[in-house]
């Protein structure tokens, strides 16, 4: 046997490894899932060339007017079934000749309704001879870094490195104190820094495949920007992956079975996934609980990552994102070594 | 009664005889292990209650009783798992206070229910527990031992019960122990695989390890073990090689005979007149089942038949057995160790 095969250590990680790779699940959820996500989401949310809006009119002269914009689509439709197609979303607005001029009947919480309502009114007087006061023109500008996918990436590389850490350490603690192996390892000469040790050194292992696979299909495939350093996105990744590491520690630290340590899970994720801004801005969180918000480690995790990659922010202009999850990295592993049940 | 229970009567205490001793309690001819006034407390349970023990080196030693008799916590009180409300435990002139490193390194654990990784095989199951300890043997030896050659690529999710279990005991020898730790070894597998265990344990003894193996089955003390402690309730009572118990119940044969016609039975036997009966050491009623313990059944068992018959009675049932360490927890608490 070679000298490193003699080694716990690294006969602690390579089971790690092993068991990993030997459960397809865990692989799904860790490698695959994230990318299916991040496809689904880049098709589903794509940005396309501006819609022709759908809209209706009650007399075919108003019709032709409208439909000399290239923006509308314009059908000629009676006042009863137009209002009914307004109601079932057919079109988004029903220009009605009245005898003093033209009335809308739209939605005006709907964003493409006030579009529609805008562009029509100009095609009505630009019809009836209105002519622009300005001459206007348009310079078109179809900016990477501005689309959803490039917002919701950074959100779900921060939402994959939490679950991928808090599963990965947790389930597989509590699952060897439940079937007493951990007792029986503690019993063994086995130094129990190692035990802990393996865990974080295999998960920085697939930390590098995982994000590799992640971020190398999001550029390649949706062109997702990379503006900061990855020298420093790298950092970014290993921090909070190793702060989500300590509180997989610390839900597993003391959970007996594998329900109570899957209830503490989702107890401690749930409200991240809602909270911390992965798809959607944190921001929109009413002021009140902000400074929880902020407070959260996948907030953080996900405003430092978007920082780097949408801004191309560096590490000093991410201080207050970086040092709340390094809180986040020191105290709970602090407390799990004090509170961690080894049988 | 086996000499080892009077030990609690010694004039030396343990920290006495730790005081006194030391150069050979340092030395290799000291008692493999040492406890003295153990006692341990869960909640409002005594599970150990001042247990004395002396384990010598070479010896396999059996700790036999019931469930819950606190067998299981005096091994893992040894064994540096439960620290124990008071006494003391020394360990191959060690103790978990200052030597526990050392101590680890010096022994060799098996626990009961320990469930190694499914998806692990064997050999990197061995492979992982041989790279804790600084000397040992090697895991080709490890696998041979344990006779799970066939088994070796195999995933641990597959084996069998006795093989899982053979794959423990292959563990807990990895490091080559001078101390070996088997919780019981044998519950929960069929009578085949309990006799190849037997086989195993039988070989590690030739070796000249010291064994200490709990267990609640008389027969697998009676067969594998030089001296057996039966426990209950937390204390030692009765002590010495299995062949000394069983010669403390009276009589090396158990006679047992139930009457027809009376489901008790008990009034009508009358007892003076059998237990008057020169060989016959003790009686004792079970459920209308009487046993008499009997020191020569070709002299005793023609008066027993004597004896019924002249009061009348008729048996439905007659049966001896040569004695066993069950007779003798029979003897001592009036129950059975299967009634637990």
């Amino acid at each position: 046997m070679s000298k490193l095969e003699l080694s716990s250590l690294y006969q602690l990680t390579m089971v790690r490894f092993r068991l990993f790779l030997r459960e397809p699940e865990a692989i799904f959820w860790i490698f695959i899932f994230p990318i299916l996500l991040a496809a689904g989401l880049g098709i589903a949310f794509r940005n396309r060339p501006a819609d022709v809006l759908q809209v209706g009119a009650t007399t075919s002269q108003l019709t032709q007017a409208l439909a000399a914009d290239k923006g509308l689509k314009a059908t000629t439709i009676d006042e009863t079934a137009g209002t009914h197609a307004l109601a079932t979303g057919d079109i988004l607005l029903l220009a009605i000749q009245k005898p003093d001029g033209v009335e809308y009947k739209y939605d005006d919480t709907n964003p493409d309704a006030r579009a529609a309502r805008l562009v029509a009114d100009r095609a009505v007087q630009v019809a009836a001879g209105q002519r622009e006061a300005v001459h206007s023109g348009n310079q078109l500008v179809h900016e990477t870094g501005a689309r959803y996918i490039d917002f919701v990436v950074p959100g779900l590389l921060g939402m994959n490195l939490m679950g991928s850490a808090i599963w990965g350490l947790g389930f597989s603690i509590v699952e060897a104190r439940q079937k007493k192996l951990l007792k029986r390892l503690v019993a063994s000469p086995m130094p129990r820094w190692q035990y802990l040790a393996s865990f974080l050194l295999s998960r920085l292992a697939m930390l590098v495949i995982e994000i590799a696979a992640f971020l190398g299909f999001a550029r390649l495939v949706f062109g997702v920007p990379f503006r900061g350093s990855l020298g420093q996105l790298a950092f970014l990744c290993v921090l909070t992956s190793l702060s989500f590491s300590a509180l997989g520690l610390l839900i597993a630290s003391r959970a007996k079975t594998m329900e109570a340590a899957s209830g503490l899970m989702n107890l401690v994720m749930l409200p991240m996934w809602i909270l911390s801004g992965v798809f959607f801005s944190a921001t929109r969180f009413p002021a009140v609980i902000q400074p929880v918000v902020r407070a959260l480690p996948l907030t953080a995790a996900i405003d430092a990552l978007r920082g780097n990659m949408l801004q191309g922010m560096n590490l000093g202009q991410l201080v207050i994102p970086v040092e709340i999850l390094f809180a986040w990295l020191v105290v709970p592993f602090a407390v799990s070594l004090r509170i961690f049940r080894w049988r | 009664m086996a000499d080892g229970v009077t030990e609690t009567t010694g004039a030396m205490t343990g920290s006495d005889l730790g005081a006194v001793l030391p150069v050979e309690v340092q030395m290799m001819s000291g008692p493999s292990l040492l406890l003295r006034r153990l006692r341990k407390t869960f909640a409002d349970v005594v599970a150990v209650d001042g247990l004395d023990l002396e384990v010598m080196r070479g010896e396999c030693f059996g700790l036999l009783g019931p469930n819950g008799a606190g067998k299981t916590t005096t091994i893992e009180i040894c064994e540096g798992l439960t620290p124990p409300d008071d006494g003391t435990v020394e360990l191959l002139g060690l103790n978990w206070a200052s030597g526990a490193n050392e101590l680890r390194q010096r022994i060799g654990i098996q626990l009961q229910e320990t469930q190694f990784p499914d998806k692990l095989t064997v050999e990197e199951t061995l492979r992982l527990f041989r790279s804790f300890f600084r000397r040992g043997i090697s895991i080709e030896e490890s696998i041979r031992t344990a006779q799970l050659e066939e088994k070796r690529r195999s995933r641990v999710g597959t084996l069998s019960g006795g093989q899982k279990q053979r794959l423990a005991m292959a563990c807990a020898l990895v490091g080559d122990p001078e101390l070996l730790f088997l919780d019981e070894p044998t519950t929960g597998l069929d009578p085949q695989a309990r006799r190849h265990l037997w086989d195993l344990v039988d070989q590690l003894k030739q070796a000249g390890r010291t064994i200490i193996l709990t267990t609640h089955y008389m027969d697998e003390a009676e067969r594998l073990c030089d001296r057996v402690a039966i426990m209950d309730h937390g204390r030692i009572i009765a002590l010495g090689t299995p062949s000394q118990l069983i010669a403390s119940v009276g009589g090396e044969h158990i006679v047992e005979f139930a009457i027809t016609g009376h489901e008790t039975g008990q009034g009508l036997v009358d007892l003076a007149l059998l237990t008057a009966i020169p060989g016959v050491q003790s009686h004792r009623v079970d459920a209308g089942l009487h046993q008499l313990s009997v020191r020569e059944l070709h002299t005793t068992v023609p008066r027993i038949f004597a004896a019924l018959t002249g009061q009348g009675l008729h048996l439905s049932e007659f049966r001896t057995h040569s004695a066993t360490l069950e007779d003798v927890f029979v003897a001592l608490t009036g129950r059975n160790l299967r009634d637990e």
